[in-house]
């Protein structure tokens, strides 16, 4: 019986972004292989009101790993008397999975937030450190593969409604339900993540923090 | 097939662990206390490979007490929740402890609490846990009848209840339990829940 270290824990991390806002969420699960052992752990954190950092993969890992972004990250600001844009946090993150290559951290962040003129960014990264940057979303866990197809589907859907007919909406409204939609029907294909979602929809104003009640199986 | 649960109810927190010493076939011994007392308000019921479980625990006593000793004050449940995680983690990729812990305390703001701590460090803090074996019968029996801020009395006949399921369905179940409480007046035994009594040597 080989053990997948991946999926020891199950997760579902999902990042996009929408016009002048950002939105990140995950699943609440945190399982030991095929016993749940909690149905609200938190794998996205707050690293300061315009950055984001959501975990997922090998829980204890998680963990640590956010300890010593926190820890990294207060010293920053302590030195430059300033927040860190994302993409330097980005490579922050990267540098410090890659000085593990030979042992590494098994997570695989997806790190989201506001950079330069509160333009929306947004970025994962492999357990080593390979920075994958995106435009539209980005996807990890073990919910990583079913949740590709949903988006471009879903945002096609959308697209189609807002060139069809003018709606006075919100664009974080929009960016909600799509982002919710997105991870709710792809933690239901997954047997090892799920139990709900937590979603943050950031704009450069506010953080709106929901959880979403989904199949809880 | 080392069993430890608990969980927490209205103003306190119950843990329960089985008492046997058992080394491959044998059973050393069957009043092996697993639950050890942390500090006056904290208890830390541990499973897993032997060793590791006396010497772990005992490492996290004793920092506890130092702590209490050079700042005057005792550790939050949280903080003694994290430091052991801390050390579990530290060890992980160096030379890993085995074991599993489910930590009760009360503190004075904070209330009780039960904080769920696996052998590669993930810390979680829950109203119910179990780790073992007998995790897959005490952990759909307290889904099933748990509810929140039960009553001493209540939430004993639920520990009752596992213990009835993991002896009756668990194959090479444990026989014997132990059952420790920690609410605002402090740590201690509650109870022991015994059906092998320890066999002294017959006269001849």
């Amino acid at each position: 019986l080989v053990i997948q270290i991946f999926e020891y824990n199950g997760s579902a991390v999902v990042a996009m972004v929408g016009k002048n806002c950002f939105a990140i969420a995950s699943d609440r699960r945190l399982g030991v292989q095929l016993q749940t052992i909690a149905t609200d752990f938190k794998r996205i954190s707050k690293i300061h009101d315009h950055l984001f950092i959501g975990l997922s993969g090998l829980a204890t890992d998680v963990q640590t790993l956010y300890q010593r972004l926190v820890f990294r990250h207060k010293l920053y600001q302590l030195r430059e008397e300033r927040d860190m844009k994302p993409e330097t946090f980005a490579s922050l993150v990267s540098a410090i999975l890659y000085e593990k290559r030979f042992g590494p951290y098994l997570c695989q962040p997806v790190i989201a937030g506001f950079g330069e003129d509160d333009k929306p960014f947004i970025c994962t990264m492999d357990s080593i450190g390979a920075k994958e940057l995106a435009k539209d979303f980005v996807v990890s866990g073990t919910a990583s593969e079913s949740l590709y197809p949903v988006k471009p589907c879903t945002n096609q859907i959308w697209f189609e409604i807002q060139k069809a007919s003018y709606k006075k909406c919100n664009e974080a409204e929009e960016l909600f339900e799509t982002i919710s939609q997105a991870l709710l029907s792809s933690v239901d294909r997954d047997c090892l993540s799920g139990w709900g979602g937590h979603v943050y929809v950031v704009t450069p104003n506010e953080i709106k923090e929901r959880i979403l009640k989904g199949r809880m199986d | 097939m080392e069993c430890v649960f608990g969980l927490v109810g209205n103003g306190f927190a119950i843990v329960a662990a089985d008492t046997s010493a058992v080394h491959s076939i044998l059973v050393h011994k069957n009043n092996e206390d697993k639950i050890m007392l942390l500090d006056s308000h904290k208890l830390i019921a541990a499973s897993g490979e032997p060793g590791d479980r006396v010497q772990f625990t005992e490492y996290v006593q004793k920092n506890v007490s130092l702590y209490q000793f050079r700042n005057g004050i005792p550790l939050t449940t949280a903080a003694a929740a994290n430091f052991t995680r801390g050390e579990l983690a530290t060890a992980l990729r160096k030379n890993p402890y085995s074991v599993n812990i489910l930590m009760a305390g009360y503190d004075k703001e904070a209330g009780a609490s039960l904080y769920y701590i696996d052998y590669i460090a993930t810390l979680h803090k829950v109203d119910k846990g179990a780790f073992g074996y007998g995790s897959y019968f005490s952990l759909s029996t307290m889904d099933r009848h748990f509810r929140s801020d039960m009553s001493v009395e209540e939430a004993i006949e639920l520990v009752d209840k596992c213990i009835t399921e993991i002896r009756s369905r668990l194959v090479i179940a444990p026989p014997n339990f132990v059952i420790k409480i920690v609410d605002k007046d402090g740590a201690r035994t509650h109870a022991w829940r015994q059906s092998v009594q320890d066999v002294t040597t017959a006269s001849v």
